[in-house]
């Protein structure tokens, strides 16, 4: 088996195990669908045309606890402001038609970033985008349509399997490989203490994007001679 | 159209436009300044660290510190020895587990 064929089977294995671990998340937001009073295609709606988890969850909760259409869509929007950020880091391996890159946006996930973004070269980071967030899409919408036929009843079982550590150690595991380096150690603990400490204070979301704002101010590129 | 399908119309259009807006505007400027392609190249370090402290520590919105963390710990552990990413899902789901079964929390 060549190189490359070796590293793109890596890389679909981290593809698939993501996407894996998100599928208990699907279930919960179809059963949370149910419980807010949406049908079936409502929900196939959410997680096809607006497809970004934390957003739909954020809308749906909102939506079910009375909050008014521009609450919904206002919380929404802001748990969803770090795929602006996670756009910028892809732009560079997403090259192609207006067409193509059209269509790849709408991938533009976490998974699908943290896995495309962790490989070394453009062509492996857009085949590790594409793998995940096709992987993903399939099995979400799947498992959104199971979570609505199933009604809710998924109750404590995502805790009780420790499923929701999985998406943690998932992106722990893509940013392994890069903490070889100092310079990525250091502005991956900038990131992890901004994040920390912001947690409290501000709407889910931008303890993220003000996670890569730090670095933005850090301005670690000015700095030569320092290896990527 | 009931509120539920105005708020994903009006989502869908707003999620959609801020995953895109990077790719179409920037993707095929292969002339970007050399410092936004340094920090394109660094983005990801810094998002990831934040994604795994976020996904961590939170849950419906609120802070809770709980068997997670455990999962976590187990994960850079099985990590550092150079487990692969499958086992390492699979070692964070059980130390979580199990550490709910005998502290539970």
């Amino acid at each position: 088996m060549s190189e490359l064929e070796t590293l793109r089977r890596k890389i679909r294995m981290q593809a698939i195990s993501i996407s894996l671990a998100i599928t208990p998340f699907g279930v919960a937001f179809g059963a949370l669908c149910t419980e807010a009073g949406l049908g079936t295609w409502e929900a196939l709606g959410f997680s096809s045309l607006v497809f970004a988890g934390s957003s739909q969850f954020a809308a749906i909760t909102v939506l079910a606890e009375g909050g008014t259409i521009m609450a919904a869509v206002i919380a929404g929007l802001l748990l969803n402001l770090r795929s602006l950020a996670f756009g910028v880091a892809m732009a560079p391996s997403l090259q192609g038609s207006l067409l193509w890159r059209a269509i790849t946006s709408q991938l533009m996930i976490d998974e699908a970033t943290a896995v495309g973004s962790s490989q070394e070269s453009h062509s492996l980071r857009r085949y590790g985008y594409i793998w995940a967030g096709l992987s993903v899409f399939v099995l979400w919408n799947l498992m959104t349509w199971v979570g609505v036929t199933l009604l809710s009843g998924t109750g404590t079982l995502i805790e009780d399997l420790g499923i929701d550590a999985t998406i943690p150690a998932a992106f722990l595991g893509l940013a392994w490989p890069k903490l070889s380096s100092k310079e990525h150690q250091v502005i991956a603990g900038v990131g992890a203490v901004v994040a920390f400490l912001l947690v409290p204070f501000v709407p889910p979301g931008i303890p993220v994007i003000a996670a890569a704002a730090a670095v933005l101010l850090l301005r670690p590129w000015g700095k030569r001679g320092s290896h990527e | 159209m009931s509120d539920a399908v105005v708020v994903m119309v009006a989502l869908a259009a707003g999620t959609y436009t801020l995953k895109a807006f990077a790719p179409l505007v920037l993707s095929n400027k292969r002339v970007l300044p050399d410092w936004i392609k340094r920090f394109a190249m660094l983005l990801p370090t810094p998002l990831l660290a934040a994604l795994v402290i976020t996904s961590t520590i939170t849950s419906d919105d609120q802070i809770i510190f709980d068997a997670r963390i455990v999962g976590v710990v187990a994960a850079m552990v099985a990590l550092a020895k150079r487990v692969p990413f499958v086992l390492v899902i699979v070692i964070a789901a059980a130390a979580t587990a199990l550490w709910r079964l005998i502290a539970g929390l």
